[in-house]
């Protein structure tokens, strides 16, 4: 199955205003609080240091920045066939006390924030934990609201919604692609796999992830 | 690469890129030892039995740990005090404990082969923890991750394994595994102790302490199993400990980033001299670190998967 891409959402200089517009909010919000990100691996780490950079230029003071790896919390474990990979998860500060803003690239299931949340609750007790992504593209599955939205993006579940960095993939940008046949999904229970297995991931070209 | 056996059996049998899958996992799995609350989510619900017929403290620990911090319940069962000593075949006891359905069975034997043979009979994973003189694959893959976190590679290092070689599990691994991502391993002991079939499996022999270690980047002493030494392999203990023993002087001549390693239980003033167990050089209590996050490696890769 080839994957074709439908449209450009976000350009290098899109992508940097709508961080730099999280960025402000963040600020605003915490009111001086301690604040700290902490990015979901892979591209929720990258997007969290380039945020941290962002208020960094605002306050005159970077927050602390950690990396959360959710694999060991995924509530798919036992149904996938292939074991994803474990990555290490550094927050290197105490937790108890910090206003946490979890920082990833797109918001689908809120299955990914759900393990989060738990991953940090086994770390410490935050005083807030708040929810950035650059992409909420809808079709949660579970009682999850983002507080800082990069762009709200309607998708069909058929479509995915691929986050590119330069750090990762050469370049800046947030397109979304579909599968290229235009069959329909082949039944719910598949459907159901590809939304906590996070197909947006998948289908990153010259990338494993 | 994906991990895709059902059990892990042999070094013998793995991939070097399913080493370096599982090294890869044990690391990031080190992280949950230095939090405060030492437990993940992860293996909620499955359950792990040790089974061990040979006597085990370190690894039957440490495989119990791994187990709980991953959340999975683990059972113990020793044979001694068991229906083993009622005449109950090995292969009866396990049958039953599988009708109990657990996810991964852990088991030590005494008889090279005991695990690979569960691992055929058995719906569930299997995990050898030492099957007589034949591998120790957990060992291995904890020698591997200790090695490659304190040189920060592995392929083309020199590794020396000193000691009775024809009786260890933990060498026969520890070769098969170390060939496998490139290192190049020599064997040194009494030519009692070395045996002839070594030079098939790739290793260099020596029979001078002095040599074997002069050049080597990882120095591995193998424990005096005295309870095997009853063929006469050597003359005394004291002679043993005398040509074949890890002494400060002898250390003295070593590179100067050379480590010392040890799979445990430590004879002290056998195998290796005290001063050297608690020297900056040796990583023998890494090496039991590292043991826990290793067997969770294992135990997420087999048990984590889709149920059978």
């Amino acid at each position: 199955m080839t994957i074709r891409e439908k449209a450009e959402v976000l350009d290098a200089a899109g992508l940097d205003r709508a961080l730099t517009r999280i960025g402000h909010e963040i600020v605003e919000q915490a009111g001086g609080a301690d604040l700290a990100l902490v990015g979901i691996k892979t591209r929720g780490e990258t997007l969290a240091d380039r945020i941290a950079e962002k208020i960094a230029g605002i306050e005159g003071k970077r927050p602390a920045v950690g990396a959360l790896d959710i694999t060991l919390y995924r509530d798919d474990l036992g149904s996938r066939v292939e074991q994803p990979q474990v990555r290490s998860t550094e927050i290197p500060f105490p937790l108890k006390g910090l206003t946490v803003v979890l920082v990833d690239d797109v918001l689908f299931t809120g299955r990914t924030i759900r393990a989060a949340m738990d991953a940090l609750m086994d770390l410490g007790r935050p005083r807030v934990i708040r929810l950035a992504v650059l992409i909420d593209r809808g079709h949660r599955e579970l009682p999850i609201r983002p507080d800082y939205i990069g762009k709200n993006l309607p998708t069909s579940r058929r479509e995915t919604v691929a986050v590119m960095l330069k750090e990762h993939d050469g370049q800046d940008r947030v397109v979304i692609q579909e599968p290229e046949d235009h069959e329909p999904p082949s039944g719910s229970a598949a459907t159901g796999r590809e939304a906590a297995a996070k197909p947006r991931r998948t289908v990153r070209k010259g990338r494993e992830e | 690469m994906a991990w895709t056996r059902k059990d892990l059996v042999s070094m013998q049998d793995l991939e070097a890129a399913e080493i370096g899958d599982v090294l890869d996992t044990a690391e990031s799995m080190k992280e949950i030892a230095t939090r405060e609350i030492k437990k993940v989510p992860t293996l909620r619900g499955k359950t792990v039995v040790n089974l061990f017929y040979e006597a085990s403290t370190r690894t039957r620990t440490s495989f119990e740990i791994a187990g709980k911090w991953l959340s999975a319940d683990v059972i113990n069962f020793s044979a001694s005090g068991s229906s083993a000593d009622k005449g109950e075949s090995f292969l009866d006891t396990a049958k039953n404990i599988e009708a109990m359905s657990p996810d991964v069975v852990v088991v030590r034997h005494k008889a090279a082969g005991g695990p690979a043979l569960l691992a055929r009979h058995l719906r569930c994973a299997v995990v050898n923890a030492g099957d007589g003189a034949h591998e120790h694959p957990t060992q291995a893959l904890l020698d591997l991750l200790t090695i490659r976190e304190k040189k920060g590679h592995l392929e083309g290092l020199n590794v020396t394994i000193v000691g009775d070689i024809t009786h260890s599990r933990v060498a026969r691994s520890n070769i098969h595994g170390m060939r496998k991502m490139g290192m190049t391993v020599t064997v040194a002991g009494p030519p009692t102790l070395i045996p002839p079939a070594c030079q098939e499996m790739g290793v260099k022999v020596s029979h001078r302490l002095e040599e074997a270690i002069a050049h080597a980047d990882v120095i591995m002493m193998l424990r005096l199993q005295h309870e095997r030494m009853t063929g006469g392999f050597i003359p005394s203990l004291r002679e043993y400990s005398r040509v074949w023993g890890l002494s400060l002087d002898r250390l003295q001549q070593c590179r100067p980033d050379v480590l010392i390693m040890h799979p445990g239980p430590v004879n002290r003033g056998v195998e290796i001299s005290p001063e050297v167990a608690d020297s900056p050089y040796s990583v023998i209590l890494d090496q039991v670190t590292n043991g826990v996050a290793v067997r969770m490696a294992v135990l997420y890769l087999l048990a984590g998967g889709k149920a059978a």
